[in-house]
């Protein structure tokens, strides 16, 4: 017993590094359990006002280019008014997601909700967008998260009372679902941890037909972003030589360093399709 | 000033440099710059190792924290709090040389060079570190060894021309008294 004592107090310092380490190399793994703590909570807040005040700053000296994209986003938008689609005499609808018929019966199926941006990273291996927006705001956890020109910026993951965490397009563990817009071949937008604003497609077969410069789009097959919102652009094509797919390097339509204000996606009908979703596991369980 | 106070400033600062700065600097994706570690570099001779170590861990969470990547920093900077008495006692010119100054610089050390170097190896440590648990997750090696060594250059000219901007008056102080 006296042994293990004195072997403890002449190693004090080692052990105490190996616990130290331990613990960080713990919080890298269970990062996410971490941001489901409360502590984070609170971390979140405090880090946010920080960022808050540095972000009047830089807000002032982007100026500029804020105003010019509102430009071409509200050019956008005038072009999607009702009033420059000429209707010929046969019975044809124009139809837009985001324009709620109510009277006609139609559902809102999708909300914009506007958010600053109060913090972003690119260099990191891992990187997260912060939101001056949170759960008091109305902004709920997994909305998916777009650039004022439409282009995918990420997935919320956290949500505090006034802030919230967004995990960008350029983190490992991001998954987005996305077809090419020739042809319709389906696969997975991922980040290989090198160059930001670079994306990787995967999971594209190889008879499908790809080309320099093709659109990549969002799928529309999970419920976080609707169908056809733009990804990148192809960039490279290289032929996987151990299996049928090609991996695609595609440019990013956001770009991820120069971010200053987003809209965050709420999809209503999302409750309704993981309901369904569940009852058809149980029943396929039972 | 006291060495708490002077202490506590120097953390605030060289954790806002870190995150307000140079997190906002995209010189090239293979090179990150980081700085905010030399507040380690600089904590005093006299002092508790395992207290260096719980220290150099609250200044890493805390820069984790304004990333929201918890344990990547707070790991790097555990471990270059541990490998730095290890370092001084080698590089320190001669016996007492820690107890006559109060903390690591280019005249305690005993010359540009040693101190350099001291900076210089204990960077290397920290950003192999840093880079090789941000790599574990991805699994690109080549990639981590070219940039741990050119951010660790740049970090590295960063340090130097901070300690040449700022230089930190350091007293001899005698124990003979």
């Amino acid at each position: 017993m006296r042994n293990i004592f004195l072997f403890i107090r002449r190693y004090f310092n080692f052990i105490s590094l190996l616990l130290l380490q331990g613990f960080c190399i713990y919080l890298i793994v269970h990062y996410n359990t971490w941001h489901n703590a409360a502590a984070s909570g609170f971390m979140n807040e405090v880090t946010g006002k920080i960022n808050t005040q540095f972000n009047k700053i830089d807000n002032y000296l982007l100026l500029k280019k804020t105003n010019e994209q509102l430009v071409k986003d509200n050019e956008r938008l005038r072009n999607l008014l009702k009033e420059n689609f000429d209707k010929p005499d046969t019975a044809t609808k124009f139809v837009t997601d985001s324009i709620p018929y109510d009277t006609l019966g139609n559902r809102r199926k999708w909300l914009y909700l506007s958010a600053k941006v109060v913090s972003s990273s690119v260099s990191a291996q891992n990187n997260f967008i912060v939101l001056g927006r949170g759960s008091a705001q109305h902004l709920k956890k997994d909305n998916g998260v777009i650039d004022p020109n439409s282009g995918v910026v990420g997935i919320v993951t956290d949500v505090s009372e006034n802030f919230a965490v967004v995990m960008s397009l350029l983190h490992k563990d991001s998954k987005i679902s996305a077809k090419l817009k020739n042809g319709g071949d389906a696969g997975q937008v991922i980040w290989d941890g090198k160059e930001p604003n670079r994306l990787s497609l995967i999971d594209i077969r190889k008879s499908a037909k790809v080309a320099k410069g093709d659109t990549v789009y969002t799928s529309g097959f999970t419920a976080t972003f609707p169908y056809g919102l733009m990804i990148g652009t192809i960039e490279e094509v290289v032929s996987d030589k151990s299996t049928n797919n090609y991996i695609i390097k595609l440019k990013s339509a956001a770009n991820f360093a120069n971010l200053q204000y987003v809209y965050a996606l709420e999809n209503f009908q999302k409750d309704e399709i993981n309901r369904m979703l569940k009852n058809a596991i149980n029943k396929t369980n039972n | 000033m006291s060495t708490l106070v002077k202490n506590i400033i120097r953390f605030v600062l060289l954790i806002l440099v870190q995150v307000f700065v140079l997190d906002r600097i995209h010189l090239h994706f293979m090179v990150t710059p980081y700085i905010y570690f030399l507040f380690i570099l600089w904590m005093p001779f006299q002092m508790n190792r395992t207290a260096q170590m719980l220290i150099a861990f609250a200044l890493g969470f805390t820069l984790d924290s304004f990333r929201h990547n918890p344990g990547f920093h707070a790991a790097a900077c555990v471990l270059l709090a541990y490998f730095r008495p290890f370092l001084i006692n080698i590089l320190i010119p001669q016996e007492g040389a820690d107890t006559n100054y109060e903390e690591p610089s280019a005249k305690s050390m005993g010359g540009f060079m040693p101190y350099l170097l001291y900076a210089g190896v204990l960077t290397l440590v920290h950003h192999s570190w840093l880079f090789f648990l941000e790599a574990w997750q991805f699994g690109n090696f080549w990639y981590f060894i070219i940039k741990t060594l050119s951010s660790t250059a740049i970090s590295l000219l960063l340090i130097i021309i901070v300690e040449l901007l700022f230089s930190r008056k350091q007293q001899f102080r005698t124990n003979t008294v």
